[in-house]
């Protein structure tokens, strides 16, 4: 039996997601002795095979289409479809991030299989998988079991450690064949600024209503950049106009995971803290001393944060020189 | 008995629960600070039927029932009582006796306008002299060929400095006493009107309170609400109706009281436990949540009992003085519980303190909804 | 232009969780319209209004599920219809997808329209399988929308921007939040909404049977997350707090 990863690239570059799943499915492969494939798909990829043997694949299947030059849900989903009926796996992996949420329920529902989205955890007990995926944003977890011949799951960025590994790493070619795309993209528009995506990043500093008001993200702002940080956001700065949508974190926002998330002026209403519960390091700024946060973060610190955060940045600056 | 929510009673509920939150409450803190009558908000409660909750909906409104409207109030109030009492002086003061005394083409304009929430309507009863003896109001109205002069000056008037409308009430026979006394339409877009004093409060500084003065203001013969003579029985007849918006709005801010001090007793650690786990603390907010829950019952007994179209002076007037002494009591012990944050401006409780005060006094004070209460048992 | 829109019941995102017996339990918990359909049922009532036909909004449930489906006609959509059956209770996202795609088959439509998740299981499912089912293209979180000339113009979210996509309806849509702005529902809506059409069909219905919904993932256990470790509030000047802050983010958590 195997394991197929599907390895997500856009624009020619792998993302980290990758080698996160790709890092799992290798210790997944090597508890249930499975081989461990991945699948690799666009224009002109062939070279990025190299990144991914590093990860220890036992093969990696290269498709090489002008078709696949963009990400399309129709002709990347038939691509993986033809290639998991190929090698009719035990489990397929994919990353739970815009192209892996896309297409993974396509293919799913293509191959009438059980998939478990956004996974933390997979777990091998010698005869089966099970599937660990937070509910009600992290406000509980449930364990699933998947009784199709063939399981999916998609893993959620920033959980699973990236770990390189030894493997046959065999690349062969896949050349199925393409179906076009009923929908095409017209144009990508990458966010301003070089801060790194809220879900993959290892800290995020994030503001909320506490700030007063929109100007008040300057400061945030100054502290992401002392620690090359990503910028999130409280539902409540977001409703308030201060913040893109895309900033928010919570429930009805980002689920993140960062090693660190500094919030400051953010109370902790529950469905906030759903959204960033299981960061490894959560530290709080707030003034007011009832303040949710204070409660659940490591380290907190009850004050004014415009007095506050300044000195923090002036202190990193100081440590690192 | 069904003490079950209707389809639309709990749509009504879940929806003025999502506005009030959303739209009313960022605004609450400001309004209050400020004495800001909140213009934007009214306009969006227009929008969403809120101005006119039972008006039939061939005169615009939303035609739904009491219960409906009394749990609209209760919600908006729970975030903003100013935002509150401006939903109940419409609905109860302007547009329930125009529905219930006006003539057709009275209700086709000033009644569709009012419930529309294009016009903001008011009730001009109260005087300097005339308070809770409202019998002994001095304003008169005069007519003068097709045309009735109205002079004289009403005070404490919610709504006043904003309204485009008034229900006034007025002396047209002084020899009569309360018999002599008539009710009006008066568009105060008139050049005998202006407004007075405009009183700053110690609670509800979000709506307005004002004067209003009428020299020589000559309004149409055709204005006159009811019949002559009847002016008493409009007004008392419109205060009844008017409790149940004043007890729903003393229940949204009782609720505030309870919710928010519950809360805090929870989070508030004290002896190294939160003062939750403290018998006190527990026995003030039992008392409380079952003392909001009896007075709601009341409060929807009148809405129920006036749906059904049956008399409901005074279970309208036990409502009202249960909640609004409730609501006294709640944000009291509220303001105990978080003690001196309760105080502080940096909590709403002393907010709820004081906009709760008022409900025990207008509309009918606690001492004349005893009057009201007693006077029909003891017929 | 015809949308039928797909709707999840919710519990409300206030909802505390209660586990019952390795269940989440549903004892007392306010259920509302999952947020992200809101948008969806948001942004079909002004397609409507700007081009004309109507909005048909579908969910899968059991009998408070119709509490759902009226509070969207109340907001503007014409008519309703629940998918509920026995066979349905278990069922998982496919299980759900399939009914309403069967559904959704036996109309006439223009667009099918989805919110891009529901906060309770969070899988973000349900639009693409509807969209394999019926054999139509797909965008999914969306921030934008244009329809003009039977395409429509997309702007989905994606890691770290936006893409704009094109396609030939029909085809299946997703919202994200920021789409639109939704809006309540007025009181003449609640009024209006008694009166609309609600129809509730079964499988049988749909000339289905339980094999073509039976689930393929099964929960098997919720627990609640383990509570966090009680932190810290540091003291002292705030120079000395945030030196104390440093070196155990540094040291300590090593983190930084």
């Amino acid at each position: 039996m195997s394991i197929v990863v599907f390895a997500e690239q856009r624009g020619g570059a792998l993302r980290k997601i990758t080698f996160e799943v790709i890092s799992e499915g290798k210790r997944l492969a090597t508890a249930a002795g499975d081989s461990l494939k991945v699948l690799l798909a666009g224009d002109n990829v062939s070279g990025l095979a190299e990144e991914l043997k590093k990860f220890g694949p036992d093969e990696i299947a290269v498709v090489n289409s002008d078709k696949l030059a963009d990400y399309t849900t129709e002709s990347y989903a038939g691509v993986l479809t033809d290639y998991v009926k190929q090698e009719n796996p035990s489990l397929v992996l994919l990353g739970h991030s815009a192209i892996g949420k896309d297409l993974a329920p396509r293919v799913t529902a293509r191959l009438g299989a059980g998939l478990v989205s956004d996974c933390i955890e997979i777990n091998y007990d010698g005869g089966d998988f099970s599937f660990i995926h937070p509910i009600y944003a992290g406000k509980a977890v449930a364990t699933y079991k998947v009784n199709s011949a063939v399981k999916i799951a998609t893993l959620r960025p920033n959980i699973f450690a990236m770990e390189e590994a030894e493997g046959a790493a065999n690349v062969v070619d896949f050349a199925p064949e393409i179906a076009a795309s009923r929908t095409t993209v017209k144009e990508v528009i990458q966010q301003a600024g070089d801060r790194p995506e809220l879900t993959e990043a290892d800290i995020i500093c994030s503001g909320g209503r506490g700030l007063g008001n929109p100007e008040g993200f300057d400061l945030i702002e100054q502290l992401a950049d002392a620690l090359g940080a990503a910028v999130g956001s409280s539902r409540a700065a977001v409703d308030a106009g201060w913040r893109d949508h895309q900033a928010q974190v919570g429930q009805t926002g980002k689920v993140v995971s960062p090693n660190l998330y500094i919030a400051c002026g953010i109370s902790g209403a529950i469905q906030h803290l759903a959204g960033m519960g299981s960061s490894k390091c959560i530290v709080g700024i707030n003034k007011d001393p009832e303040a949710n946060i204070l409660t659940v973060a490591d380290f907190g610190i009850e004050g004014d944060l415009y007095k506050v955060v300044p000195a923090l940045i002036e202190k990193l600056k100081e440590v690192n020189g | 008995m069904d003490f079950s929510y209707t389809e639309e009673e709990r749509m009504m509920l879940q929806m003025t629960r999502d506005f009030a939150e959303k739209t009313v409450k960022p605004l609450a803190v400001e309004s209050d600070r400020e004495h800001k009558f909140p213009r934007d908000t009214v306009e969006k409660m227009a929008a969403l039927g809120l101005m006119g909750v039972t008006v039939p909906p061939e005169y615009e409104g939303a035609g739904m029932t009491n219960i409906c409207y009394s749990i609209a109030v209760e919600e908006i109030s729970r975030h903003c009582a100013s935002t509150g009492i401006i939903v109940s002086v419409n609905n109860s003061l302007a547009c329930e006796p125009v529905k219930l005394f006006g003539t057709e083409a009275q209700k086709k304009k000033y009644l569709a306008d009012m419930a529309s929430g294009r016009k903001l309507g008011c009730l001009g009863l109260t005087e300097a002299n005339a308070g809770s003896d409202a019998a002994n109001v001095s304003t008169t109205a005069v007519l003068d060929g097709d045309e009735w002069v109205i002079n004289g000056q009403k005070i404490f008037i919610t709504n006043g400095n904003e309204a485009d409308y008034c229900i006034l009430i007025a002396q047209t026979d002084k020899s009569k006493g309360h018999r002599g006394l008539a009710a009006f339409i008066v568009d105060l877009d008139n050049p005998g009107f202006k407004v007075g004093t405009l009183e700053d409060k110690l609670g509800i500084r979000g709506s307005s309170t004002a004067e209003l003065v009428f020299e020589d203001c000559h309004i149409p013969k055709e204005n006159l609400l009811g019949e002559l003579g009847k002016g008493f029985k409009v007004a008392l007849v419109t205060l009844d109706g008017g409790r149940i918006g004043v007890a729903s709005q003393a229940l949204g801010i009782a609720r505030a009281a309870i919710e928010d001090a519950a809360a805090y007793a929870k989070e508030r650690v004290q002896f190294g436990k939160p003062i939750a786990n403290l018998q006190a603390i527990q026995w003030m907010l039992a008392d409380l949540s079952t003392e909001y829950d009896a007075a709601r019952l009341l409060t929807h007994r009148a809405a129920y009992l006036k749906d059904q179209q049956l008399p409901y002076s005074k279970e309208a007037a036990m409502g009202k003085l249960m909640a609004s002494e409730l609501a006294m009591k709640a944000a009291t012990k509220g303001i105990q519980i978080l003690g001196g944050y309760g105080y502080t401006t940096d909590y709403p409780m002393e907010r709820y303190f004081r906009d709760a005060k008022i409900t025990e006094i207008y509309e009918g004070t606690s001492e004349i909804m005893r009057l009201v209460v007693s006077a029909n048992i003891l017929r | 232009m015809n949308i039928v829109t797909c709707i999840k019941q919710t519990f409300d995102t206030e909802a505390k969780i209660v586990i019952d017996n390795g269940q989440v339990s549903t004892q007392g918990v306010n259920l509302i319209v999952n947020p992200y359909d809101e948008y969806a049922v948001e942004e079909s009532i002004r397609l409507k209004e700007k081009n004309g036909g109507e909005v048909v909004v579908v969910s899968v449930g059991g009998d408070k599920t119709q509490e759902a489906l009226r509070y969207c006609l109340a907001m503007g959509a014409d008519r309703a219809v629940l998918i509920q059956d026995p066979a349905l209770e278990q069922a998982d996202n496919l299980g759900c997808a399939v009914a309403m795609a069967k559904l959704i088959s036996q109309m006439e439509y223009d667009l099918v329209f989805c919110g891009k998740e529901a906060v309770d299981d969070g899988a973000a499912q349900v639009p693409s399988m509807l969209a394999e089912k019926l054999d139509l293209p797909q965008a999914n979180v969306l921030t934008a929308l244009e329809i003009a000339d039977g395409q429509a113009t997309a702007t989905r979210e994606i890691d770290g921007g936006s893409e704009v996509l094109e396609m030939k309806l029909p085809a299946v849509l997703s919202a994200q939040k920021g789409l639109n702005e939704v809006r309540y529902p007025s009181l003449p809506g609640i009024m209006k909404a008694k009166r609309k059409e609600l129809k509730v069909v079964s499988l049988a219905d749909l000339e289905l049977s339980a094999e073509d919904v039976a689930a393929k993932t099964e929960l098997v256990a919720a627990e609640l997350p383990p509570a966090r470790k009680a932190g810290r509030v540091l003291s002292g000047e705030i120079d000395e707090m945030v030196a104390e802050l440093v070196s155990l983010l540094k040291d300590e958590a090593k983190v930084i």
